[in-house]
């Protein structure tokens, strides 16, 4: 089964009078349940592409149909809600909240839901204890590693149980340890509760992890098993 | 919806900005309570001042009793009315004291009768004791006892040709009479040699009865006379606080357009410094609409916290007494500054009303952050 269907999609930013063409004519379908990877050099268009699958930009051209509904027909609004129910994000750089407490960052997504306080904690307690991390849930993000803070983020990301976990980076700004950590927390989110993963990544030992790997190069997504 | 403890903990990390913010607003909030309590203090005098079944009788036209004056044999005729159970004569007699402060200004001494204290029974002795007919003795209210010169509780005073011993202190319980000096009717009219009534204050037996003596004076050709519910003519004398209410809007007005900016410029500079944080709710699900009603809210919060510290810095102000000219009889009027619950809230409002309309822009700017864009600002 595909999750997300990408059909001709492009994307073209415009900067004063400059144009730049960050994706190309851009088709891919990646299937429920499966882990991509992309890859390549820097500028060549990866977040431009994972934020066109999260809703958080919108293609200048193309499809993109996920899980049936079409994102580019939606208004900033119905947009906002399908995010909150359907996509996962985790940031290069963690963007947790730091005036809030990890289960207080993790809980944030479900206050749009209608979930009673004792169903969210519940949630909450799943998700923290599912990254390792329910003894630091009164921790602010100053007080946790860079690793845990991650963790934090990833918890956040899958307490909704969303259909996609879309990662830009996610090992970026950690040590090689940390790294494996959150490696090996996305690739048991893959298998043991079949979601659906699309990571982008420098690291050729984090594309391992995927069961797929694309390559994109100046705006350009490589053919399966082509890299710049 | 953001949940609220977001906002306030923004508020405590940026602690030192917000702090100037609350002082701001505060300062100008307390501008607005310390002018509306003396407003609402000189209100109050006139307010309070009189009772239901009174009725003060004074010279056609002439607006207040400093003006009035008329033949004493009215007396008689308006003493014999149905329902009408009391009359006294009254003499206005304006004087130019010294102030203690220095500068004088004019001071109101009423000769009164010997039914004054009767239709006058919110007003106590309250030192030293009444003065006997006969002679050139006067009570004081004892709150202008202590504003003018000589006029302790035992000092002489050169009134008219003469020196008068002050034998009394009043207290006449913060209404109009409280800004007075009082002596015997007949030594006053003497004093100046003026024969006649500036006023009559009338106790009527019942409220029905108050129509049906305007009436009779209003139809009675040999009197030409203005009859006025006693508690009626002197709530008339509130404009007296118009001035002060005018210019204190006009300050509080133009306080408070600085103090928007002020929060403005505080919250712009929180929108700016949490692009990110904004940009990161907004992928989590949350709204413009969540955005722009939390940044509100934290502008909201901002200036309540400084219309909270504004009334208890007006607090103090509470009490204080002070005098003003009243404009309709040319006297000093003294009052106290009223900080009252409802004054305090009304600032509160002022305050909450700079938050909305100084936290609505850059509210409205933190809901239009591009995600994207605050997403790669590093
Ligand atoms: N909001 C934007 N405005 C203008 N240009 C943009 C914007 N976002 C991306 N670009 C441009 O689009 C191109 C692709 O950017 P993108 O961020 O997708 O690259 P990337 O592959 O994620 O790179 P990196 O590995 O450095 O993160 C770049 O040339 C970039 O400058
Ligand atoms: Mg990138």
């Amino acid at each position: 089964m595909v999750a997300v269907e990408i059909r001709n999609v492009s994307k073209i930013f415009k900067k004063e009078a400059q144009e730049v063409v960050a994706l190309q004519d851009a088709s891919l379908d990646i299937e429920a349940g499966g882990f991509l990877c992309l890859m390549g050099p820097s500028g060549s268009g990866k977040s431009t592409l994972l934020n066109l699958i999260a809703g958080i930009d919108r293609p200048s051209g193309g499809r993109i149909v996920i899980n049936g509904d079409n994102i580019a027909g939606m208004s900033e609004s119905q947009l906002a809600t399908w995010r909150n129910h359907t996509i996962g994000f985790i940031f290069q750089t963690f963007n947790l909240i730091p005036v809030l407490t990890a289960f207080e960052n993790v809980e944030l997504p479900l206050l749009l839901t209608k979930l009673t306080r004792t169903e969210r904690k519940e949630h909450v307690d799943t998700a923290l204890a599912l990254v390792g991390l329910k003894d630091r849930m009164r921790h602010y993000p100053r007080q946790l590693s860079g690793g845990q803070e991650q963790r934090v983020a990833i918890a956040r990301a899958i307490v909704t149980d969303p259909l996609l976990l879309l990662a830009d980076e996610p090992t970026g700004d950690l040590d090689a340890h940390s790294a494996d950590e959150v490696l090996a927390i996305l690739e048991k989110l893959n298998k043991e509760f079949s979601k659906t993963v699309v990571m982008v990544t420098h690291d050729p030992r984090a594309a391992r992890h995927a069961t797929v790997t694309r390559h994109l190069d100046k705006g350009v997504l490589l053919p399966e098993g082509v890299s710049a | 919806m953001i949940p609220i403890k977001y906002n306030l903990r923004s508020l405590v990390v940026r602690r030192v900005g917000t702090l100037m913010t609350v002082f701001g607003v505060a300062l100008t909030v307390s501008v607005f309570v310390s002018i509306l309590a003396m407003v609402q203090g000189i209100q109050g005098v006139f307010v309070d001042t009189g009772e239901p079944l009174n009725l003060l009788i004074i010279r056609q036209g002439s607006q207040s009793e400093t003006n009035s004056f008329f033949n004493r044999d009215i007396k008689g005729i308006v003493g014999t009315m149905d329902g009408v159970t009391a009359v006294s004569g009254e003499i206005i007699i304006l004087l130019n004291q010294e102030r203690t402060t220095g500068g004088s200004t004019n001071l109101l001494l009423r000769g009164i009768s010997d039914k004054t204290m009767e239709l006058r029974p919110k007003i106590k002795l309250a030192g030293g004791r009444m003065f006997k007919p006969g002679l050139r003795e006067l009570v004081i209210s004892k709150t202008v006892s202590g504003r003018f010169k000589n006029t302790g509780l035992g000092d002489t005073v050169k009134i008219g040709k003469t020196t008068w011993n002050i034998v009394g202190l009043i207290d006449a319980a913060h209404t109009a009479y409280d800004s007075e000096v009082w002596g015997v009717y007949n030594e006053v009219s003497g004093e100046f040699d003026r024969p006649i009534y500036s006023s009559l204050l009338v106790r009527v037996s019942s409220p029905e009865v108050i129509q049906s003596v305007k009436d009779r004076i209003a139809n009675d050709r040999r009197i030409k006379l203005d009859v006025f519910r006693e508690q009626e003519y002197f709530a008339g004398q509130t404009s007296t606080a118009t001035p002060i209410k005018v210019i204190g809007y006009v300050v509080a007005i133009i306080m408070a357009i600085g103090s928007c900016f002020a929060v403005m410029n505080t919250m712009y500079a929180a929108t700016a410094y949490r692009s990110r944080e904004i940009a990161t709710l907004r992928v989590l699900g949350y709204k413009r609409r969540n955005i722009l009603l939390s940044f509100m809210l934290e502008s909201f919060v901002l200036s309540v916290l400084g219309g909270i510290a504004g009334c208890l810095l007006a607090l103090p102000v509470n009490g204080i007494s002070t005098g003003t000219m009243n404009f309709q009889s040319f006297s000093e009027i003294v009052f106290q500054f009223r900080v009252t619950p409802r004054l305090m809230l009304e600032g509160i409002v002022f305050a909450a009303f700079m938050g909305v309309i100084g936290g609505l822009l850059p509210a409205r700017s933190a809901a239009k952050t591009q995600i994207i864009r605050a997403l790669r600002e590093a």
